[in-house]
């Protein structure tokens, strides 16, 4: 191994966001009045910025934008204060941990169904949900939740023998003792595999999914999770009011917590409270000048449409944009990327130059296909197509443009399902298992049009796959921190290695050169470590340099790996394959060692047309 | 029954608005409710100048075909190379301002518009006695469907509607002038909304939040009939209306409960909507 692997010592993270907010906490109730707030609008903010710590987590974090929220406010708010006030119990945390179980389960059952929706479909359903929470709330459940008139005499936290935090900054310490475990969980969160794999999702649903990730039950998760917080944060604001508002329902309520979110900054964890801070600050300034107290929500609404059109990051990730900028490193100057690629073939000098000349391929089948057909209406793509791979073999499937060969191979990695015929992989039907569970299973695929994570680094690209590897398609792992997972971190740097792009594991992906980020999208599949690699068109709109580049990097990655490659440049075919299988018309046609497909008449009919073939040679 | 019927019409009207800029635009237009009080306040002011509901109709109409118009020019242009999310942030952020600014013009206090004159009074339907605007409101909605009918199948315009509801990056590659199309078609939609706020304005009262509801559900009513469909729509809508008025007919308190039931099912059992084409986001 000439490129040794540097990069898997794990880098500690010192806990300065952990410490920076026990300061931060300790210090906001002195510093408030100096902005013009009460003790109590100390307790709101926080009440509001741990509410958006589960809205930042679904929605900055994993992208999903939700619209009603309030429900789980609401709920756990009023299962707490009716607990509180029926009595149930007199024991506060008991009952505050009642409303966040209880909007953790609407959570999980709202999110199961709106979640069977993705992108713009999730926000409508998740707003009418929401609503639906409020009818219940004002009618049917009115005997217990007091209708609209919600519920009175929620008394001030207390913890027994004798504690009762009846002064507001009594209130103020027991709601920053919870924000602060809400904070802790939520950064422990997103430095955990589990957040890695929210951040992919946020980024290409599809890829996470296709590199084994079980992706819906992510998003379900982290959907319970924002409930959870959500149900925590209502059950506080019954405390810190005395009064549980049925407006908790209100789908205005939901909405503020999206418009605070997005003015303080979506994905830094502590925007949300940063704008509820906006937010009631606001409220505060504006009711002070005449006649414009009735306007500060319209406002507000055009300092919200303003911030969205022109800085979405919001004040923090503002903040956060700046202070990288002032701090970055001048970025490596062109040349140097330039002579990072051109140093490759430096690195695969020492290999044979002549073809490598493998034994004849007698390994027992890997994947195989019987009768496969995928048709489209009256059109029928791929036309009953059986073939075999035997473990160890490189397989080029070819054909001319729409031979059917995409459709194929789509099928190969079940991204899309045939209309008949069977999968098998090691002898067993694969056949509708779908992407994630056949990556699990060791088939992996590379996409023609590069699908990489591109606002994260290549290091946090590997990741991602290295985590489906090392911990199956879903694990609730949430509290370990995954830069110091040393199995994952092997699977990085070997992944990394393989596709030479260990010297630019801190290079966010976007910045990457075209052939870097094709290498990464090789990468992404190999760092599954699967048994079958599933190669589309892998060289496309790279310059013959690259191709050639590619073409080494691929034999030596070949080595000993079981690949199938579909591809136009039949250099890269002749270069590579020990088998090649060719479609026309979605049929297979011929099927040989690379010099029986170059000599097979019937091929040069279905690439030169069928005049050619009268032609003499 | 038939105050379903009346219901389930406008939030027809409501949601094929939403659909065909869903379609055309790709947008989820979250200020729909929005646009929708606003029509209400735009016909109110006209009938207080003029007297006469007709120019109520026609000004709400044409006045929300201009918001619309003007909101697709100002800001929603920017928004169609961006996330969905941002473009259904926006949306949501002026739905905000249009509400607050009519809370500001108007005050928060409920408005009424009074029936039409030649649609007031009750009919005897035999079965039951029934007032006359929602009669007349049935046959309005009824005129108005026929006509967004023609404008969607019979127009170039609707052609490429339609087109875009089926595939939208297919009508943008063919180069069609997206920038007319998309201005008339949000356009269109804000006037769907709007009318639809005229003609409800004598039912319900009129005030800044009226269109929350109506925005929820004409939701409900696209996630029941499937986007992309003016049949999904137009069924869609009238099985909402009914859900709502035979629902509190039973029990009031589980009118609203009831739609949102049915939409659960509809998700459970086919999760594309009834008419909607599986696979299509």
């Amino acid at each position: 191994m000439s490129t040794a692997p540097a990069i898997t010592r794990p880098r500690r993270r010192t806990p300065w966001p952990e410490l920076g907010m026990v300061a931060f906490l300790v210090a906001f109730p002195y510093a408030i009045p100096y902005l013009g707030g009460t003790i109590d609008t100390a307790n709101r903010i926080l009440d509001w910025g741990l509410f958006g710590l589960g809205f930042d987590l679904l929605f900055g974090f994993t992208g999903l934008l939700s619209f009603g929220q309030a429900a789980f406010f609401g709920a756990g708010g009023f299962v707490a204060s009716y607990l509180l006030t029926a009595p149930v119990t007199d024991n506060v945390l008991l009952a505050l941990l009642a409303g966040t179980v209880a909007a953790a389960i609407f959570g999980a059952i709202v999110g199961y169904l709106s979640l069977r929706r993705a992108g713009i479909y999730f926000a409508m359903l998740t707003l009418a949900f929401g609503e639906m929470f409020y009818f219940l709330d004002i009618s049917p459940l009115a005997r217990w939740t007091g209708g609209e008139n919600g519920l009175a005499g929620v008394p001030t936290p207390h913890l027994g023998l004798g504690f009762h935090l009846n002064t507001p900054l009594g209130v103020y310490a027991f709601i920053a003792v919870l924000f602060f475990f809400g904070f802790w969980f939520a950064l422990r969160l997103i430095h955990s595999p589990f957040g890695a794999v929210l951040r992919a999702i946020r980024d290409n649903g599809e890829r996470t999914a296709a590199v084994g990730h079980a992706v819906a039950k992510y998003k379900l998760a982290v959907f319970v999770i924002a409930a959870a917080y959500g149900g925590l944060a209502g059950g506080l604001l019954g405390l810190l009011q005395g009064f549980m508002p049925p407006d908790a329902f209100y789908l205005e309520t939901s909405g503020q917590l999206v418009v605070q979110t997005v003015i303080g900054g979506a994905g830094t964890l502590i925007g949300p409270m940063v704008g509820a801070a906006v937010w009631l600050d606001l409220y505060t300034v504006l009711q002070n000048i005449a006649g414009v107290g009735a306007l500060w929500q319209m406002i507000l609404g055009v300092i919200f449409v303003v911030l969205v059109t022109v800085f979405r990051r919001g004040l923090c990730g503002g903040a956060v944009l700046l202070w990288r900028r002032a701090t970055a490193v001048p970025p490596p100057p062109e040349a140097a990327a330039e002579s990072a690629m051109r140093s490759e073939p430096a690195v695969s000098a020492p290999e044979p130059r002549a073809p490598i000349v493998r034994p004849p391929l007698t390994g027992p089948v890997v994947l195989a296909t019987r009768n496969l057909t995928k048709r489209y209406g009256g059109l029928t793509a791929v036309d009953d197509v059986s073939f075999e791979l035997r473990e160890g073999e490189v397989r080029a499937v070819i054909g001319p443009n729409g031979a059917g060969k995409s459709t194929f191979f789509n099928m190969l990695a079940n991204v899309i399902p045939p209309s008949a015929g069977t999968i098998e992989f090691k002898g067993d039907d694969i056949t509708g298992l779908g992407a994630t569970r056949v990556c699990q299973l060791g088939i992996a695929k590379s996409f023609q049009i590069n699908q990489i994570f591109v606002s994260l680094t290549v290091r946090e690209n590997l990741r991602i796959p290295a985590i489906a590897r090392t911990y199956g398609s879903f694990h609730p792992s949430m509290l370990k921190t995954v830069g110091d997972d040393a199995a994952v971190n092997a699977r990085i740097a070997e992944a990394a290695a393989a596709v030479q792009l260990t010297d630019r594991l801190d290079t966010p992906a976007a910045a990457l050169a075209y052939g870097e980020k094709r290498r990464l999208e090789i990468g992404l599949a190999l760092a599954t470590q699967p048994q079958v690699l599933l190669l589309d068109e892998p060289t496309a709109g790279m310059s013959p340099a690259e191709r050639a580049d590619t073409v080494r990097l691929l034999k030596r990655i070949g080595a000993g790996m079981t690949i199938v490659i579909v591809e136009h440049d039949m250099d890269v075919v002749f270069g590579l394959a020990d088998c090649i299988t060719v479609l026309f018309n979605g049929r297979k046609i011929a099927e040989g060692t690379p010099e029986a497909i170059q000599a097979n008449p019937e091929v040069r009919v279905a690439y030169l047309g069928s005049q050619a073939a009268h032609e003499p040679a | 029954m038939f105050n379903g019927l009346t219901l389930g019409a406008l939030l027809v009207i409501v949601a094929m608005g939403l659909t065909i800029i869903f379609g055309a635009l790709g947008v989820v237009n979250f200020a729909h409710g929005a646009l929708y009080a606003v029509g209400a306040y735009a016909g109110f002011v006209a009938y207080e100048y003029t007297g006469s509901f007709v120019a109520a109709m026609a000004a709400g109409a044409a006045f929300l075909m201009l918001v619309g118009i003007v909101i697709e020019r100002g800001l929603i242009r920017l928004y169609y190379q961006r996330p969905k999310e941002d473009q259904i942030l926006v949306t949501f952020g002026v739905g905000i301002v249009l509400v607050e600014g009519l809370r500001a013009i108007f005050g928060g206090l409920n408005r009424n518009l009074p029936a039409p004159s030649w649609a007031g009074g009750i009919v005897n339907l035999r079965v039951t006695l029934y007032p006359t605007y929602r009669i007349d409101v049935l046959a309005i909605v009824g005129l108005s469907l026929v006509l967004l009918y023609f404008i969607l199948y019979r127009t170039r315009l609707g052609l490429i509607v339609r087109a875009g509801i089926e595939d939208q990056l297919m009508v943008n590659i063919l180069g069609i002038n997206v920038t007319r199309t998309f201005m008339t078609v949000f356009g269109l939609g804000a006037m769907a909304a709007g009318f639809a706020g005229v003609i409800n304005a004598p039912i319900v009262t009129v005030s800044p939040d009226m269109g929350a509801d109506v925005l929820v559900q004409s939701f409900v009513v696209i996630v029941i009939g499937g986007v992309g469909s003016f049949w999904g729509a137009v069924v869609g809508g009238l099985i909402a209306g009914e859900i709502l008025s035979l629902a509190a007919m039973i029990e009031p308190a589980y009118s609203q409960v009831a739609l949102f039931a049915v939409m659960a099912l509809v998700l459970i059992l086919r999760p594309q909507g009834l008419f909607g084409v599986q696979g299509r986001q």
